[in-house]
C-alpha cells in the first residue's frame, strides 16, 4: 500500500483487475493490448486464478458470460476489431443482466485499420454496439492512475447494476508507462455472494436461470422496461466528470481520455497568453455528463464549445444534444491513429478564440 | 394394490411445464435420459446446464437444474466460463446440429481440444427445426429442406459434417460416442453413453460428447413412426453408431 509502481498501461489493466478481486480472464491476442493477456497469463496463477486464451473474441466474451453467470468477477481486454466481434456477447450479457468488465484499447479503424491510438469506437460503446435496446456503462481514463482506479469502479458498478461495463482506453494509454498506486486489494471471498448466479441448485431455493429469451411479447416488454428503469437510475446517480478552469472560460473544450490530457496542456499554454479556455472532461461517457454541458451553456461567459476527439466526430453528437444549437459547437479530430500535439490543439483554440 | 411395486417414475429433474416440442420429436426422450443420469449419479445439486439456440432453447423452462441460456453456437464457450469459475461442478451443454455443427464449430472444436472438462449432449436430426426446416451442415443427400428445395446435392452444397469422427481425432476428448434414440434398445444404449460421458467429467478426464441421432417429423414431413425408420434406414448409414473415443480407465 502506498507504493507507486512503474507499469505499462496494458499491464495496469491486469493488475488492477486482480486487486479488484477478479480471478478469471479470457482474451484473444490483438495489438495494442497484448501485454494485458500476457500479464494475466503470468499473474493469475499466482492468486489461484484462471487465464484462458480463447479461440476468438467471440468465444472470449461468451466465456465471460459463463463465468459471470456462475457468479464470479471476470474481465477481458481487446482492441477495436476484437471488440466488434464481442458485440453479440455484450448484447446477451446486457439482456441476461450479467456483470462483466470489458476493456477496449481502441485503435484506428474501420476494418482492420491500424494500431495507433483512436477514439473511433465511441458510438459503438455508448450507443449499445450490439442489437437491442441496451446501454453499457462506459468509463474513459485519461492517465494510468485513473485507468487503475476505474477498473475497481468498473467491477463495482457492474456488480451493483448487473450490467456490462466497458473501459474505453486507447493505444496510447495501453502502451505508455506511468507510476501507479493501487488503492485497494479486494479478496474475492469478501465480495457479496451473488444469489442469482447459476452455481448448481440448492433444492431449498428456486432454480436460477440466466437468460435473455422471452417469446412472450408482453414479458419481453416488461423486461425491457425494467432495464430502461435501471439505465435511468444509472444516468441519475453515476455520472463522473472533471471540470478544469471552466469558471471564467469563453471557450469550453470537451474532450475525454488521451485527448483530454493533451487538451489540458494546450489550455495551460493558451491561458498563459490570456485566453480564457476551460475543459469539460467526461469520465463516464455513458451516462454522459449532460448537466455539466448544460450548466456551461447557461453561463454568459461561455461563447462556444470545442470538441476534440481522435475520431471524425462522435462524442460531439452528445454535446450537440445538450447545446441544442444555442451556441456554436466546433470540432477538431485526428484520424487513423494520429494523435495531436498540445501545440496543434493550442493553435486550433487560437483560431476560433 | 398394496403389493404393487413402483418400477418406473418420471424423473423429478424435469419440470411439469408444458413442452413446446412437436409430436414425435425425440428431444423429450433425450431430456429425460439426461435428467435420469443426473438423478442416478446424484449430481442434481452440482449441475449447471447450458442450453443453445434452436428448438431446445425452450428447455430453459424444462430442467430443474440451474440453467444458462447461450448465444447460437456459443454454449461450449459459455460452459468453459462456468466450469473455470466452478471447477468442482458438473457442467453440461445441450446443443442441436445447427447450433453445434455450423455456427458453433469453432467453439466445440476448441473446447474439445482444450480437454475442457465438460459434457456435451449433441442432438443431431440433420435439419434446422426452430427456424422452420432449413438445410443444416448435417443434412443428407437428397433431403428436401426450405433452403435445399430440390434435395441436397453434395456437388452443390457440399457434404454433411461428421462431428464425432472429427472430434475423435483430437487429444483433448476423453469420451466421444454416437448413439440413436429410434428404438428402446438404442435409447438404453444412449443412456449408458450419457452416463459414461458424465463419469468422464466427474473423474476429470477431459471433454466428453454424446452425439444422438434424432428426428424432426414436422420439418422432415414424415410421421413420427416413419421418422424413426428413417434414422435406421438412412441417417445411421452416413453416421455410424459407436464409441469413437474412450480413454483408458473410463
Amino acid at each position: 500500500m502506498g507504493n507507486k509502481i512503474l507499469m505499462k498501461g496494458a499491464e495496469v489493466l491486469g493488475e488492477a483487475a486482480v486487486k479488484a478481486g477478479c480471478r478469471l480472464y479470457f482474451g484473444y491476442p490483438i495489438t495494442p493490448q497484448n501485454e494485458a493477456p500476457a500479464y494475466m497469463a503470468k499473474r493469475l496463477p499466482e492468486v489461484n486464478g484462471t487465464f484462458v486464451q480463447a479461440e476468438s473474441e467471440v468465444a472470449a466474451i461468451n466465456m465471460l458470460y459463463g463465468a459471470s453467470a456462475a457468479g464470479h468477477r471476470v474481465m477481458t481486454t481487446s482492441s477495436s476489431p476484437g471488440i466488434s466481434l464481442m458485440m453479440e456477447g455484450v448484447s446477451y450479457c446486457a439482456g441476461a443482466e450479467l456483470p462483466v468488465v470489458i476493456v477496449n484499447v481502441m485503435r484506428g479503424g474501420p476494418g482492420l485499420g491500424g494500431i495507433g491510438p483512436s477514439q473511433a469506437d465511441y458510438f459503438q460503446a455508448t450507443k449499445g454496439g450490439g442489437h437491442g435496446d441496451y446501454k453499457i456503462i462506459t468509463l474513459a481514463p485519461t492517465n494510468l492512475q485513473e485507468q487503475a482506479d476505474l477498473i475497481f469502479k468498473a467491477f463495482d458498478l457492474a456488480d451493483k447494476y448487473r450490467i456490462p461495463v466497458m473501459i474505453l482506453s486507447d493505444g496510447l494509454l495501453g502502451q505508455i508507462m506511468e507510476a501507479v498506486e493501487y488503492k485497494d486489494e479486494i479478496k474475492p471471498e469478501d465480495l457479496a455472494k451473488k444469489e442469482w448466479a447459476a452455481t448448481g441448485r440448492d433444492p431449498k431455493r428456486e432454480k436460477n436461470l440466466i437468460n435473455s429469451l422471452d417469446l412472450d411479447l408482453d414479458g419481453l416488454e416488461r423486461h425491457n422496461h425494467k432495464l430502461q428503469k435501471r439505465y435511468k437510475e444509472i444516468e441519475n446517480t453515476e455520472v463522473m466528470c472533471e471540470e478544469y478552469k471552466t469558471d471564467d472560460a469563453k471557450i469550453v473544450v470537451v474532450a475525454y481520455g488521451t485527448t483530454a490530457r493533451i487538451a489540458k496542456t494546450a489550455i495551460d499554454k493558451v491561458r498563459e497568453e490570456g485566453l480564457k479556455v476551460g475543459l469539460i472532461r467526461p469520465i463516464t461517457l455513458w451516462p454522459f455528463p449532460s448537466e455539466n454541458i448544460k450548466n456551461a451553456l447557461q453561463k454568459e461567459n461561455v461563447k462556444a464549445f470545442y470538441v476534440f476527439e481522435l475520431s471524425a466526430g462522435q462524442m460531439i453528437e452528445d454535446v450537440q444534444l445538450c447545446v441544442n444549437a444555442k451556441k456554436p459547437v466546433n470540432f477538431y479530430g485526428r484520424l487513423g491513429g494520429n494523435v495531436p500535439s498540445p501545440d496543434e490543439l493550442a493553435e486550433k483554440i487560437r483560431e476560433i478564440y | 394394490m398394496n403389493d404393487m411395486k413402483q418400477i418406473f417414475k418420471v424423473t423429478p429433474l424435469l419440470t411439469k411445464t408444458k413442452r413446446s416440442y412437436c409430436p414425435g420429436c425425440t428431444h423429450g426422450v433425450i431430456h429425460r435420459l439426461v435428467c435420469e443420469v443426473i438423478e442416478e449419479m446424484n449430481l442434481f445439486e452440482e449441475t449447471v446446464i447450458v442450453v443453445p439456440v434452436g428448438c431446445s432453447t425452450l428447455s430453459i423452462h424444462y430442467f430443474e437444474m440451474d440453467t444458462v441460456q447461450a448465444a447460437h453456437g456459443r454454449a461450449p464457450a459459455v460452459a468453459t466460463g462456468v466450469k473455470r469459475a466452478l471447477p468442482d461442478k458438473t457442467v453440461v451443454t445441450y446443443q442441436g446440429d445447427g447450433d453445434l455443427a455450423s455456427i458453433g464449430t469453432a467453439e466445440i472444436v476448441h473446447a474439445a481440444t482444450r480437454g475442457e472438462n465438460i459434457t456435451t449432449i449433441f442432438v443431431n436430426n440433420g435439419i434446422y427445426g426452430m427456424t422452420g426446416g432449413q438445410m443444416a451442415p448435417t443434412t443428407l443427400e437428397g433431403w428436401k429442406t426450405t433452403t435445399s428445395p430440390f434435395g441436397r446435392d453434395y456437388k452443390k452444397e457440399g457434404y454433411p459434417i461428421k462431428i464425432s469422427e472429427m472430434l475423435a481425432t483430437l487429444n483433448g476428448p476423453a469420451y466421444i460416442a454416437r448413439t440413436s434414440v429410434h428404438n428402446p434398445a438404442n435409447i438404453m444404449k444412449t443412456k449408458r453413453a450419457i452416463r459414461k460421458a458424465f463419469k468422464a467429467q466427474k473423474e476429470g478426464l477431459g471433454f466428453s460428447l454424446v452425439e444422438i441421432l434424432s428426428t424432426c417429423p414436422t420439418n422432415w414431413g414424415m410421421s413420427p413412426v416413419n421418422s424413426l425408420k428413417r434414422i435406421s434406414e438412412e441417417t445411421m448409414k452416413y453416421y455410424p453408431l459407436g464409441e469413437y473415443k474412450s480413454v483408458e480407465g473410463l
